[in-house]
C-alpha cells in the first residue's frame, strides 16, 4: 500500500488520510514526527549537547551567561554548566575574539558569540588574520578550532549599523568555513557540525528566524545529528526555474514558489545551507534541469553571493543549458534605513522573487 | 527602635534588608565616628557605596596630576661595569647558565649581522635585527620552563635560540626553503616552533596579546602547571588589543606574564609621541595587575623579575606586567634607515655605554669566567657556525609548488584539489618555462 512509503509525495500531503494511515502503519525511522522546535531552541540544544559531549567546548561572549544571551539563545546554559563553560566577557569584540583564538590555539574549542555580526567588524582582524590564516601560515602547526556565531543581516527596525549582511565578506576568505542555516533542522545539524569541525567556522544566524518553529524528525533531534558542510538542500523540487537562496531568503522563495505554483510555474528551491564550501554541484545540476536561475539574498548586490553563483554557473557546463540570463534579487544598494516603510523597500520580499521569476521566464 | 520601625516600613520600596542594614549601621557607627573623625566632627563618615568603588570620600577639589606621581623606579641588579649592586639580589646563576646567556646573545648578534647583510645583497627579502635587546630575551627565557608558551611580537629571536632553535632553522625560515618549518608561507623572522612552544609570529601588532590571555585561560582550565609569556613593544601597547588583553587577563585571572620591551622607538615614533603617561608600567595597576619596571639591558634583573612573576602567576592564577627598559640599537628593519629620525651619536652612545652583551661580559670577566682569549676564540667559532648554516641554507631547494594549496584547511577541499591538479598539468606542459630544479619535486 502506498501509505507505507516514505516518499516526498506522502510527506507533503500532510492533512490527508494517507498520512493519517501512514502514522499508524509506518515503521520507518524517518516518519513524520509531530515535534516542533523553534530556531532559538535548535541552537540552544545543539550547544548544550556539544558542551556536554566535549569538555573542551565552551561558550564566550557578551551577556551569554547570567542574562541567558542577548537573544536568549544560550538560555539555561550558564545555570547548567557554570562559569567555566559559559563566560561573560567585557565589552571588546577585538578582545574576546582574540582571547577565543588564543584559547583555540592552546587546544580548547571555543564558541565565540557576537551579539550581532555587525560588531564582528571590530574583531575582524582576529577572525581573518589570526583564525582563518594561521593554520596555513604556520605550515599546519597551529590549528584554530573555533566557531564564531551570532545573528547576521537585518533584524527589523534597527538601522544601518545593526543590519548588515556579512555572508559575502566572510565567504570570500580562504581558511574559513561559512555556514548560513535556514530551518531549525539546519541550525541543529550545522551548528553541531561546526563545533566538531577542527577549522575556524563562521556561523551566520538570523534574528528574525529565532522565534520561528519547524517540524523536526526524530533523527534531527538525536544527539549525534550532524549535517555535512558544503551540501545544499532542495527544499522543493520543480522543473521550470531554480531559485537559490540562503538563510531568511529561503523562506521568501518558498512563499513565492507557492504562489507561482498556483499559476502553473514549478520552482525548484535550493537552500544553500553552506556558503563556503558552496554546493555548486547542486546548483549546476538543477540549472541543467530547469534552464533558468534566480538567486535571492538579503545582502548588498555588489560582490554578493548571487554574483559568485552567477560566475560559477557561467564557468560550468550549466552555461549551455541556460535559456535566459541569471537574475539576482538582492538587498538595495544603500545602508539600511530605519523607517519601517523604507526598510521593507530595501529588503527582498516574496513579490520581488515572483517579479524576477516572471521576467526570467518571460511571462506576465 | 521606633526609628528603625519607620525605616522598615519604607523598606518594601527600597529594599528591606539593605535599608535596615544601613540604618542599623548608622546607629551603631555613630559612637565610633565621633571618636575617629578628626577633620569632620559630628559628620557621618560613610564610605562610597557605588558598585566597584573601594575608597573614601574627600571634600577638597583636587585632580591627580600625572607629574605629581614620581616615575616607577627601574629595578637593576648589575651595573654598567658588570658589578652586582645589592648582594642579596644576585640570582647566583651557575657559570654554565651565564655562559650560555652570553654565548647565545653573541651568536644571535652574529647571525643578525650576517642575515641583515644578506638582505642588503638581495639574498633574502627582509630582516629584523635584535641589537641591544638580547638581554631581554635571555634573561626572561632562562627564567621560564621550556614548556611555558611564548607569544612574541617579532624581536624575540633570542628566546627561540635559548630554547634550542638551530641556526639552520632560523636561516631556513628566512630563505623559505623546503626545510622551513613554516613551509615557505611567511616572510623572514616570522618564526614558530611547536616543539619549542613558541607560537608562529603574526604581523598585525598586539593581536597576540588577547590570544596569549586566552591561552593562559585555557592552561588554567586544563590545570596545567605552565604560564604564558607575551612579548610586545611599547608601541604595540597603544593598540586596542593591548587594553583588552590586560583588562581581560586581570578579570579572568589568567596565569600570564605580559613582557613589554620598551626600546624607545616604534619604527620612527619616539616614546614621547607614543604616550604621555609614565610608560607602560604605570598602566598595570590601573588594570589591577602586579607590575614591575626593570633594566632590560641587565640580564640578571630581567631574570629575577621573570622568575618571581612566574611564581606569582602559578601560585595565585593572576597576570603580571613587566616593563623592560632597553634601547633599539639597530634599525626597525631592513626597510628602515633610522638615521632619518635619530642621531648616530645617540645610537653609538647606547651601543658603547649600555649594551647588554658588554655588561654581561664585564661580569663574567670579573668572575674570572671569561677573558680576551676566550672571547676571540668564541667569536671566531660563532662566525664560523653562522657562515656554515648560511652556506647550507641558501642553496637549499624551495618547497614543492603543491605546498601552495595545503593547510588552508585541515584537509584539502575538492576545489583546491582541482586547482592543484590544474597547476600540475600546466607546469608539466610548460616545464621549460619554470625553474623546477630550484624546487622540491612535485608528487
Amino acid at each position: 500500500m502506498a501509505a507505507l512509503s516514505t516518499s516526498r509525495l506522502t510527506r507533503v500531503a500532510k492533512g490527508s488520510t494517507w498520512s493519517a494511515l501512514k502514522r499508524q502503519f509506518s515503521a520507518s525511522s524517518s516518519r513524520l514526527a509531530t515535534q516542533k522546535m523553534a530556531v532559538r531552541d535548535a541552537l540552544n540544544t545543539a550547544m548544550d549537547e556539544e558542551i556536554e559531549r566535549d569538555e573542551n567546548v565552551f561558550l564566550l561572549g557578551e551577556e551569554v551567561a547570567q542574562y541567558d544571551g542577548a537573544y536568549k539563545v544560550s538560555r539555561g546554559l550558564w545555570k547548567k554548566y557554570g562559569d567555566k563553560r559559559v563566560i561573560d566577557t567585557p565589552i571588546t569584540e577585538m578582545g574576546f575574539a582574540g582571547i577565543a583564538v588564543g584559547a583555540a590555539m592552546a587546544g580548547l574549542k571555543p564558541i565565540c558569540e557576537f551579539m550581532t555580526f555587525n560588531f564582528s567588524m571590530q574583531a575582524i582582524d582576529q577572525i581573518i588574520n589570526s583564525a582563518a590564516k594561521t593554520h596555513y601560515m604556520s605550515g599546519g602547526a597551529v590549528p584554530v578550532d573555533i566557531v564564531f556565531r551570532g545573528p547576521n543581516g537585518a533584524a527589523l527596525g534597527v538601522g544601518a549599523q545593526h543590519s548588515q549582511c556579512f555572508a559575502a565578506w566572510y565567504s570570500s576568505c580562504p581558511g574559513l568555513k561559512v555556514l548560513s542555516p535556514y530551518s531549525s533542522e539546519d541550525c541543529r545539524g550545522l551548528l553541531k557540525a561546526a563545533i566538531r569541525d577542527p577549522n575556524p567556522v563562521v556561523f551566520l544566524e538570523n534574528e528574525i528566524m529565532y522565534g520561528t518553529s519547524f517540524e523536526m524528525t526524530d533523527e534531527s533531534l538525536s544527539k549525534d545529528f550532524v549535517l555535512p558542510m558544503g551540501k545544499a538542500k532542495i527544499e522543493k523540487e520543480g522543473s521550470h526555474i531554480t531559485l537559490v537562496a540562503h538563510s531568511l531568503a529561503v523562506g521568501h522563495c518558498l512563499v513565492a514558489a507557492k504562489e507561482l505554483a498556483g499559476k502553473g510555474i514549478e520552482c525548484e528551491v535550493i537552500n544553500l545551507r553552506s556558503l563556503r564550501p558552496m554546493d555548486d554541484e547542486a546548483i549546476i545540476k538543477s540549472v541543467m534541469k530547469t534552464n533558468h536561475l534566480v538567486t535571492v539574498e538579503a545582502g548588498w548586490p555588489q560582490c554578493g553571493i548571487g554574483a559568485e553563483i552567477t560566475a560559477r554557473v557561467m564557468e560550468s557546463t550549466a552555461f549551455n543549458y541556460l535559456d535566459a540570463p541569471i537574475l539576482r534579487v538582492t538587498g538595495a544598494d544603500v545602508p539600511m534605513p530605519y523607517a519601517k516603510s523604507l526598510e521593507e523597500q530595501a529588503l527582498p520580499q516574496a513579490f520581488n522573487v515572483i517579479t524576477a521569476v516572471k521576467k526570467t521566464l518571460n511571462v506576465q | 527602635m521606633l526609628n528603625i520601625a519607620r525605616f522598615a516600613a519604607r523598606a518594601t520600596l527600597v529594599g528591606a534588608s539593605e535599608t535596615i542594614q544601613r540604618t542599623t549601621a548608622c546607629y551603631f557607627h555613630r559612637s565610633s565616628i565621633i571618636q575617629s573623625s578628626g577633620s569632620n566632627p559630628g559628620r557621618f563618615e560613610d564610605k562610597p557605596e557605588f558598585p566597584g568603588s573601594r575608597s573614601q570620600y574627600v571634600s577638597k577639589l583636587e585632580f591627580i596630576e600625572p607629574e605629581s606621581q614620581e616615575g616607577i623606579p627601574v629595578y637593576r641588579v648589575l651595573n654598567r661595569e658588570g658589578n652586582i649592586i645589592e648582594e642579596s639580589e644576585d640570582p647566583k646563576l651557575p657559570k654554565e647558565i651565564v655562559t650560555k646567556m652570553y654565548r647565545d646573545m653573541t651568536l644571535l648578534n652574529t647571525m643578525d649581522k650576517v642575515l641583515y647583510e644578506s638582505q642588503r645583497q638581495g639574498r633574502i627579502s627582509f630582516y629584523m635585527t635584535n641589537y641591544g635587546e638580547e638581554g631581554t630575551h635571555m634573561g626572561s627565557a632562562a627564567a621560564l620552563d621550556p614548556s611555558d608558551l611564548v607569544y612574541g611580537q617579532y624581536r624575540e629571536a633570542g628566546v627561540l635560540l635559548w630554547r634550542g632553535f638551530s641556526l639552520d632553522q632560523f636561516m631556513n625560515q628566512c630563505y623559505g626553503n623546503a626545510h622551513d618549518l613554516g613551509k615557505g608561507r611567511q616572510m623572514p623572522v616570522h618564526y614558530g616552533s611547536k616543539d619549542l612552544n613558541f607560537v608562529t609570529i603574526s604581523s598585525p601588532l598586539a593581536t597576540q596579546m588577547p590570544q596569549a590571555a586566552g591561552s593562559a585561560y585555557a592552561f588554567k582550565l586544563q590545570k596545567k602547571d605552565n604560564v604564558v609569556i607575551c612579548y610586545f613593544g611599547e608601541g604595540a601597547a597603544s593598540e586596542g588589543d593591548a587594553h583588552a588583553a590586560l583588562n581581560f587577563a586581570a578579570v579572568l585571572d589568567c596565569p600570564i606574564i605580559f613582557f613589554c620591551r620598551n626600546n624607545g622607538y616604534a619604527i620612527s615614533t619616539p616614546t614621547k609621541d607614543q604616550y604621555r603617561g609614565d610608560g607602560i608600567a604605570s598602566r598595570g595597576p590601573g588594570y589591577g595587575i602586579s607590575t614591575i619596571r626593570v633594566d632590560g639591558n641587565d640580564p640578571f634583573a630581567v631574570y629575577n623579575a621573570t622568575k618571581a612573576a612566574r611564581k606569582t602567576c602559578l601560585s595565585q592564577n593572576r597576570p603580571v606586567l613587566i616593563e623592560a627598559m632597553t634601547y633599539r640599537i639597530g634599525h626597525h628593519s631592513t626597510s628602515d634607515d633610522s638615521s632619518a629620525y635619530r642621531s648616530v651619536d645617540e645610537v653609538s652612545y647606547w651601543d658603547r655605554q649600555d649594551n647588554p652583551i658588554t655588561r654581561l661580559r664585564h661580569f663574567m670577566v670579573n668572575q674570572g669566567w671569561w677573558d680576551e682569549e676566550a672571547e676571540k676564540e668564541w667569536m671566531l667559532d660563532a662566525r664560523k657556525r653562522v657562515m656554515k648554516a648560511f652556506a647550507e641554507a641558501e642553496p637549499r631547494k624551495r618547497p614543492s609548488p603543491e605546498e601552495l594549496f595545503n593547510d588552508v584547511y585541515d584537509e584539502l577541499p575538492p576545489m583546491l584539489q582541482q586547482q592543484m591538479k590544474e597547476m600540475k598539468e600546466h607546469v608539466m606542459q610548460h616545464k621549460e618555462h619554470y625553474p623546477l630544479e630550484q624546487y622540491e619535486k612535485m608528487t
